[in-house]
């Protein structure tokens, strides 16, 4: 239990949670992304580096972004209000807390006391390795379903023609 | 307390928020953020484990999350731009209002 430690899940904790409750969908965007640097940050400190860098260039760089198009695009919706009844968000939190628990609780009871870690190595030229013998196939398939669904988006997301109906 | 435990403990708590905010949003935007969340919290166990746990050397953890990173790109892609070919139908993002398939 580290400083580093406490200090990253709080900024992770703090950015996640205002993602999820302010009123401003901007503003939610923007600390999500504060949320997602601060769990790169973990990354980094878990010695995974390749993970938080690509974790910084996936998720700040492209999710956020097109997050926050998304809102801008869609921004006069954003305007009527967000009221659900109290007794939706009430019995949302309750589940989650649910949730919370009950996962808290196997942890309690289950996790078994690891011997002491080694320092792993997880060089990028090792990833790389592994990318191209045990894991290539995987690596081609998940090829195949972004360019798949990154082409599906963009015709989806295209502007309807008039007369195509 | 055990790294381990500190880390697992915060990877349900990221979990729970991501549920909560799915839950309880109206904004269908909101709720894929809260879907990203979730994710997110899953990613964190992976790594968590696979740096405290037996057999490091395997890499299956970084793997894991490598590729659930990719996946989660192109659900977020397809995800925003239903949103937005939703919204340009029939002007909402609120989910209570869109109640009816039919173009």
């Amino acid at each position: 239990m580290t400083v580093t430690f406490l200090i990253l899940a709080g900024v992770t904790i703090v950015g996640m949670a205002a993602a999820m409750s302010l009123r401003n969908l901007v503003h939610c965007v923007l600390s999500l992304t504060l949320g997602l640097v601060g769990l790169a940050g973990l990354f980094l400190e878990l010695d995974a580096q390749f993970v938080g860098f690509t974790q910084i260039l996936v998720y700040v760089g492209a999710v956020a972004i097109l997050a926050m198009f998304a809102v801008m695009m869609t921004r006069g919706a954003a305007q009527q209000q967000e009221s659900r009844p109290t007794s939706v968000r009430i019995s949302g939190v309750l589940i989650a807390g649910g949730v919370f628990l009950v996962l808290a609780w196997a942890m309690c009871h289950g996790l078994m006391t690891l011997g002491a870690p080694v320092q792993p190595e997880a060089e990028v030229k090792q990833i790389g390795v592994a990318l191209m013998r045990s894991y290539v196939l995987p690596l081609e398939v998940i090829g195949l379903l972004l360019t798949a669904a990154l082409i599906g988006a963009g015709v989806i997301a295209m502007e309807e023609k008039r007369g195509a109906r | 307390m055990n790294p381990l435990t500190g880390y697992v403990f915060l990877s349900a708590l990221l979990f729970a928020v991501g549920l909560a905010g799915a839950l309880t949003r109206r904004n269908a935007m909101l709720v894929l953020i809260g879907i990203e969340l979730m994710l997110n919290a899953a990613n964190l166990n992976f790594i968590a484990f696979w740096r405290y746990g037996p057999h490091p050397e395997a890499l299956t953890g970084v793997m894991f999350v490598i590729f659930s990173i990719g996946v989660a790109a192109a659900e977020a892609a397809v995800g925003l731009s239903i949103i937005l070919a939703v919204y340009r139908h029939s002007k909402t993002t609120n989910l209570d209002e869109m109640d009816s398939l039919k173009g």
